[in-house]
């Protein structure tokens, strides 16, 4: 091996923090920015939740569980993930396949899997396993890929992005598809052959609409359109949502005095719509810090991706960070009026368990990347 | 596949990375910044927009239903006044499946199909989040029933509310009316907002003539609610205007004597004050439980009160319309000497009968055998019909229309009260107009005794005898006396209301013909003579018999052989004391027989009410004849 691992010859006086942060393999800056993002949303879902301590404290161990798994991850190797990133995919796509057989019913969708001690949703694994496996197909392959080579990449989207889809869930096949996509756009796919997916995605959109959407997501796209055609039945969530947000005005209401939050006008309040909640008590100035903290964090990711040292931790780092960022968008787009009501979480700010732990997990596997960089001989 | 180079250009990759990541970079910076863009157009340009929206979603005005004003007499007797009432309340936005809850509720609470149908009316006419009343007046037994069962109703509530009661029952009905559940009809009339919040408007009488100044103005209450319309709390009231008290001119106790006087008769009696119009007394016999009406009534006791045949719902002292009979001679005596066809010494000989010229029908005096050679006071104590034939015939139907009209016959009196019917006085100009013919002779002879064409309302007739009273003064009848503010305490009296005076050519004639009518009583020809003894003052009266069925007026057949449907009513108005009158009485009493026996006595009670209240009243209702 011609390379060497970078944080074993690297010395110099450190203090006890640096000493640790390389010990366990962390980035700092980004580990920063999660710690910061996870105690704001602490204090934002306090207020959302009722205000509820219970809610908190339990929210609060998740984050711990979800730090652990990030841990953990930051100290695997990335040619392991390299390695078993088709193992990993194939378990996740058959694990789809199972649970749209032998799924729970949650919320009317078949996504759940409960395996007797653990319920978790198989499409969490594949939010991490598609950028995986796409990144390690292209990894061997110069670029930019060639047009074949997309047919399969894009195969390797599809087939997991349709099964959620199918259960369904749209929003985490929104994820999985652009986690996919950003990888293979990373790789340098080129721009004429965007433009003609994207063409071919304009005359996909009418056929999806009529023969593959449910009637709720017809309705949730209809409603998004025009939020006044169903005031009371679907619309109801955006319109309260956009009155929370605006009444907040510059500087909010003040924490746990939002009243279209504390007298229950919003719904899923400490859930899918907490963003409204930082818009009405913090108004936008307390939006727009929050959207700093995201805004830090991707751009730390990104950082990572391109200090990468291999296609395969570039792709896989571009990817994770990207889902991130779509995490962000949709939700706050979503949230604030801007895009289609879809199922997407505000990471770590939203209330609930399995999202965090993936999500943590591919900031682990950013950590990873970056502390296992390797000299390159000059 | 191509020869072309395939292998891995590291540097070539790493700039080609190094770009795509910059893009996605921009792409990241520019959506998020979109968000921001959609959060500056939300909370700054929109921001007070917004704003207003989630005061309207948080906050509400609820409605606080002022309190009714009371009615008092004028001697501050209640009339009516508000007891409270358990009333069971259903909000409609909050009840989950409404046709449920209400079988649900009729197991519980006994839901005549009454006021299941008036509750359904009022459903589609409120709006969802206001509440509507769904039954009044629980039992005490009803509330606790429900209170048991509370949680299985959400949206329906018992709220105690005030509810109406009139002390006096059927003996005022007629003046006080009643309140009762707000109707489409009573929604197109009122401002609604002033009513959210209450159930009850004044239907009829006073109640419906003064329900402005009774009801009051609403307040409201700003409350937090959450999204479950819950209150939260309450954050600002703005009190209501209670509404204002009433005092009306009515004297309970001389209403209660005209009641009773009036026996099983049914009929009508007005009494008032000649010098200010106010009137002291307006009893419609029947009356009817005005309490009956408040709760909403049910079908059965509505029926009944509609097929009496006694008709307690007619209001007659506004609406029932009667010929005069020989209460009109008075006018029509004052008439002669104002035309100057008769002087007070102007001598009639009076055969019995009648004939015009020219005319083979002959006109009957109720006396078969006449009454002799008369002049103007005889005519009127003995009530001497050939007389005022003559009389009538020489002033001409013209004359009779104008000088009768003076007194405010043939039109509305105007009183402070709604529904009143206008009587009427006939001229050539009306027949013509209302039946195509032309005016003979000889309905000028019967109008000559109150007969014929001619109707009064026992309004009227009270009015225009209060003119005589008052030598020609006129004053619009009212019933309200005064108004007080419950809040300051402070009453204002309630102005009389001039009208245009009668003037005569000769005043010195009005205190003729109040002493020709003083002989009436005191004279023992006069009709009346009946009520003179034991009275502590002087009166001065005439009666009155009005034909029912066509047979002649006679006032000295046997009406007692006659069943009562078809004897003619009694009338008799009158004033006292003569001198300086007091009170002015007319009282018309339906199948009574004669004006002198029934309805003067009746008059002689109210009179005695009013003018010698500690006088025990002599045995004189009962007056043998």
């Amino acid at each position: 091996m011609n390379t060497l691992d970078l944080n074993r010859y690297d010395t110099g006086d450190l203090t006890l923090g640096q000493w640790l942060a390389r010990a366990l393999k962390i980035d700092l800056p980004l580990f920063a920015g999660l710690v910061i993002l996870s105690a704001t949303g602490l204090a934002i879902l306090y207020s959302a939740s009722g205000p509820s301590i219970d809610v908190v404290m339990r929210q609060a161990v998740r984050i711990g569980l979800a730090f652990i798994v990030l841990l953990v991850a930051a100290q695997i190797r990335p040619q392991f993930f390299r390695l078993w990133a088709p193992w990993l995919y194939g378990a996740g796509l058959l694990l789809l396949i199972v649970v749209l057989h032998a799924g729970d019913i949650g919320k009317g969708a078949e996504r759940w899997l409960d395996l007797g001690f653990i319920r978790f949703e198989p499409s969490e694994i594949m939010k991490l396993a598609l950028p995986m496996m796409v990144a390690r197909y292209l990894h061997a392959k110069p670029l930019p890929p060639r047009w074949w080579e997309l047919v399969v990449a894009f195969a390797l989207i599809f087939l997991p992005a349709a099964l959620i889809a199918h259960q369904p869930d749209l929003g985490t096949a929104l994820l999985v598809l652009s986690a996919g996509c950003f990888a293979v756009f990373l790789a340098g796919m080129r721009w004429r052959t965007i433009l003609i997916v994207l063409l071919l995605a304009a005359i996909a959109a009418p056929i999806l609409w009529f023969f593959f959407l449910h009637g709720y997501q017809r309705e949730r796209v209809l409603t998004f359109l025009d939020p006044e055609r169903d005031p009371l039945g679907a619309g109801y969530h955006i319109i309260q949502s956009k009155i929370a947000i605006g009444s907040g005005g510059l500087f909010g209401k003040g924490w746990l005095n939002g009243t279209q939050a504390q007298l229950d006008f919003l719904p899923e309040r400490s859930t899918d719509f907490i963003f409204a909640v930082v818009g009405e008590e913090f108004g936008l100035l307390g939006a727009l810090g929050l959207l700093i903290i995201y805004g830090f964090i991707i751009a730390r990711g990104l950082y990572i991706a391109i200090k990468a040292q291999d296609t395969f931790s570039r792709l896989l780092a571009g990817g994770i960070t990207l889902t991130f960022f779509v995490y962000v968008f949709v939700n706050t787009g979503m949230v604030s009026g801007l895009l289609p009501v879809v199922g997407v979480p505000l990471p770590l700010v939203s209330y609930g368990g399995t999202s965090m732990v993936t999500l943590m997990g591919g900031f682990g596997i950013l950590m990873s990347i970056h502390a296992h960089r390797k000299l390159m001989p000059s | 596949m191509k020869a072309r180079s395939r292998i891995k250009n590291q540097e070539a990759e790493y700039r080609q990375f190094l770009a795509r990541g910059l893009i996605a970079g921009l792409f990241a910076t520019l959506a998020l910044l979109a968000v921001v863009g959609r959060l500056i157009y939300l909370q700054i340009v929109n921001g007070s927009h917004f704003v207003t929206l989630s005061e309207n979603n948080r906050l509400r005005l609820d409605p606080v239903t002022p309190t009714r004003g009371l009615i008092y007499d004028r001697n501050g007797v209640v009339l009516a006044r508000n007891v409270p009432s358990y009333a069971l309340e259903v909000t409609p936005e909050q009840v989950p499946d409404m046709k449920k809850t209400l079988a649900a509720l009729g197991k519980i609470i006994n839901l005549r199909p009454s006021d299941l149908r008036r509750f359904h009316d009022l459903l589609a006419s409120g709006r969802s989040f206001q509440s509507v009343v769904l039954r009044s007046d629980l039992s005490d037994e009803e509330v606790a029933r429900f209170a048991v069962n509370r949680q299985r109703f959400p949206g329906v509530d018992i709220r105690a509310r005030l509810q109406r009661q009139y002390p006096l029952g059927a003996i005022a009905s007629h003046v006080i009316g009643y309140v009762g559940a707000i109707s489409q009809a009573d929604l197109a009339a009122i401002d609604p907002s002033q009513y959210s919040g209450t159930s009850q408007i004044g239907k009829i009488g006073v109640e419906r003539a003064y329900e402005s100044l009774l009801h009051g103005s609403v307040g409201e209450r700003q409350v937090e609610v959450n999204a479950q319309g819950r209150i939260v709390r309450v954050v600002g009231e703005h009190s209501p205007v209670p509404g204002s008290d009433l005092y009306l001119s009515i004297d309970a106790r001389l209403q209660r004597v005209a009641y009773e006087a009036l026996g099983t008769h049914a009929g009508a009696v007005v009494a008032l004050d000649p010098h200010t119009g106010e009137v002291l007394a307006m009893v419609s016999k029947p009356g009817y439980d005005p309490n009956l009406f408040v709760g909403g009534i049910d079908q059965a006791s509505y029926e009944r009160l509609q097929t009496d045949p006694k008709q307690p719902l007619f209001n007659r002292v506004l609406r029932g319309q009667y010929p005069p009979g020989s209460t009109i001679k008075p006018f029509m005596g004052l008439a002669a000497l104002y035309y100057g066809v008769a002087t007070p010494s102007t001598h009639v000989f009076c055969p019995g009968e009648f004939k015009l010229p020219n005319d083979p029908h002959i006109y009957h005096g109720w006396k078969r055998w006449g009454h002799g050679s008369v002049d103007l006071r005889d005519a009127i104590t003995e009530s001497c019909d050939v007389y005022f034939y003559s009389i009538a015939v020489k002033l001409g139907i013209d004359h009779i229309h104008d000088f009768l009209s003076r007194f405010g016959l043939g039109k509305p009196t105007g009183i402070d009260m709604m529904g009143e019917l206008d009587g009427l006085v006939p001229s050539p100009q009306w027949k013509k107009r209302t039946t195509g013919h032309v005016w003979f002779p000889g309905e000028t002879v019967i109008v000559g005794i109150g007969q014929g064409y001619l109707l009064v309302t026992p309004l009227q007739l009270a009015m225009a005898d209060g003119v005589l009273a008052a030598h020609g003064e006129r004053f619009r009848p009212r019933v309200l006396h005064a108004i007080r503010n419950p809040l300051t305490g402070v009453t204002l009296d309630a102005d009389p209301q001039p009208l245009p005076p009668v003037v005569l050519h000769n005043p010195s004639n009005w205190t003729l013909m109040a002493h020709d009518m003083e002989n009436v009583v005191n004279s023992i020809h006069g009709t009346a003579h009946i009520i003179k003894r034991g009275a502590k003052y002087t009166i001065a009266g005439k009666t009155g018999t009005a034909q029912v069925y066509s047979s002649d007026p006679e006032e000295g057949s046997d009406e007692s052989k006659i069943p009562e449907a078809l004897r003619n009513h009694a009338l008799f108005i009158g004033f006292a004391p003569v001198d300086h009158p007091r009170i002015a009485v007319a009282v018309v009493v339906e199948h009574g027989g004669h004006g002198g026996s029934t309805a003067a006595p009746i008059a002689r009670a109210v009179m005695d009410a009013y003018l010698a209240p500690d006088q025990p009243a002599p045995g004189i209702a009962k007056a043998n004849h």
